[in-house]
């Protein structure tokens, strides 16, 4: 989706200010809504590619302006009233109707087990690879209306495959079909020219995570 | 708050609340009752992932990993080879993410984004800060990586390369900054405690404090 997320090559955003001792979280809400995300996703009505989708779909003008614990608010109430946990009119009273229908509930000696479920993205299958290391590749000119992880500013130019890390979920499918359709994830390097012309520096570079679905040979 | 019995109790948020609520804490007070009632989530769960990314989760545990690399040069070809397999080794808590090390040379500066949202590697890193989650950063770190550095202090030499990683993947990467010349002899503890999080996403050099260099 080109949305205002992809937000790689956007000028006129600002400074990028430091905050110094910056706590890990600067609100009690924002532990909350971070911790109850997380216990949410133990009922595995969703997935990571769906949950950053669900962000993504947030009116443009409000994502600009919405702070990270305020687009995971969104994303959250979100995904609980479409992937049916809590229904819409439960989310606008805060009155529970009846209980969900879940099994469990993630408990304090589950926390390890989710906190690990990123590795899941990685896969066994076996699944050859579209390219090989040093191959010349251009990544495709696409404007899919759902999830992408190739961001705009990669579309149509070329970048030569830096390394294959083997065969992972592709996030394209995953959020939109829950298809993990698993192909090869390579590193994509891009001349830093290739991307932003002739006033960027010559010998730079910005190394992209890119799929077999991603990619033509140039 | 002794006299009545709550199901669960949640101090600081509480002591929180005793100021006017803006939009969003009010919110999410209400949908993590809801939450509960629904039976959805333990709020003493909650409570204790809170307490996992402040206190065992955090760039500690990345700086342990460079300083390691520092002093054993074995580790340091491990962890830029099999980076995942290298961190394991530290059997750090909820460690669960694939993961690349990239090095930082006299010729090469490495620097970490997530343009399309905000991956950030947690097992060695924690919770991202601000500025890396916000759209100044996300946009300008791939178009003016320069700029960007050089806002915050550092010049990069025009024969330097700077390589941006986009972290787009369920793989996440970490720098693995340059070690300060004038730390030879130091003990791996020692180092460790120089390391920062601004090094290891690549924005800042180690620098030994008192230093003029």
């Amino acid at each position: 989706m080109n949305g205002v997320h992809d937000m790689g090559g956007m000028q006129n955003m600002g400074p990028v200010i430091i905050e110094d001792r910056e706590p890990v979280f600067h609100a009690a809400w924002e532990k909350r809504v971070f911790a109850a995300r997380l216990a949410c996703a133990w009922h595995r009505r969703w997935n990571i590619d769906i949950n950053r989708h669900a962000i993504e779909r947030m009116p443009p003008a409000d994502y600009v302006a919405a702070t990270y614990y305020e687009k995971v608010l969104f994303g959250l109430e979100t995904l609980l009233v479409e992937e049916g946990l809590v229904t819409a009119q439960e989310l606008a009273s805060g009155r529970a109707e009846a209980k969900a229908a879940v099994k469990d509930v993630l408990g304090v000696d589950g926390i390890e087990t989710l906190l690990c479920n990123r590795i899941r993205a990685r896969r066994g299958d076996n699944v050859a690879p579209r390219f090989g290391t040093g191959d010349a590749v251009v990544a495709r000119n696409i404007h899919p209306a759902g999830h992408t992880r190739l961001p705009r500013y990669a579309r149509g130019r070329r970048g030569v495959i830096a390394r294959d890390f083997g065969v992972y979920v592709f996030p394209d499918s995953s959020a939109m079909t829950r298809d993990p359709k698993p192909q090869h994830l390579y590193s994509v390097r891009f001349a830093a020219r290739e991307l932003w012309g002739p006033g960027a520096a010559v010998g730079d570079s910005v190394c992209v995570n890119l799929w077999d679905d991603h990619l033509d040979p140039a | 708050m002794s006299d009545h019995h709550h199901d669960h109790h949640h101090d600081d948020a509480e002591r929180e609340h005793e100021r006017p609520l803006s939009g969003p804490a009010l919110r999410v007070k209400a949908l993590e009752s809801l939450l509960t009632e629904k039976g959805l989530i333990d709020p003493k769960t909650l409570d204790a992932i809170v307490e996992t990314f402040e206190t065992r989760v955090g760039p500690r545990n990345g700086a342990r990993v460079v300083a390691r690399a520092w002093t054993d040069p074995a580790y340091r070809q491990r962890l830029l080879t099999d980076s995942r397999a290298a961190i394991a080794e530290f059997g750090f808590y909820g460690y669960g993410e694939d993961m690349v090390v990239v090095e930082n040379t006299p010729k090469v500066r490495n620097l970490i984004v997530c343009t399309l949202c905000s991956c950030y590697p947690w097992s060695v890193l924690g919770l991202p800060p601000v500025w890396y989650k916000s759209a100044p950063y996300r946009s300008r770190a791939v178009i003016d990586p320069r700029g960007v550095l050089k806002e915050l202090g550092e010049t990069v030499p025009d024969d330097v390369e700077v390589r941006i990683w986009d972290s787009t993947a369920e793989l996440r990467y970490m720098v693995l900054p340059e070690r300060p010349p004038e730390t030879a002899g130091w003990s791996e503890e020692k180092l460790a405690e120089i390391v920062t999080r601004d090094a290891m996403i690549g924005v800042a050099r180690v620098t030994v404090p008192g230093s003029r260099r």
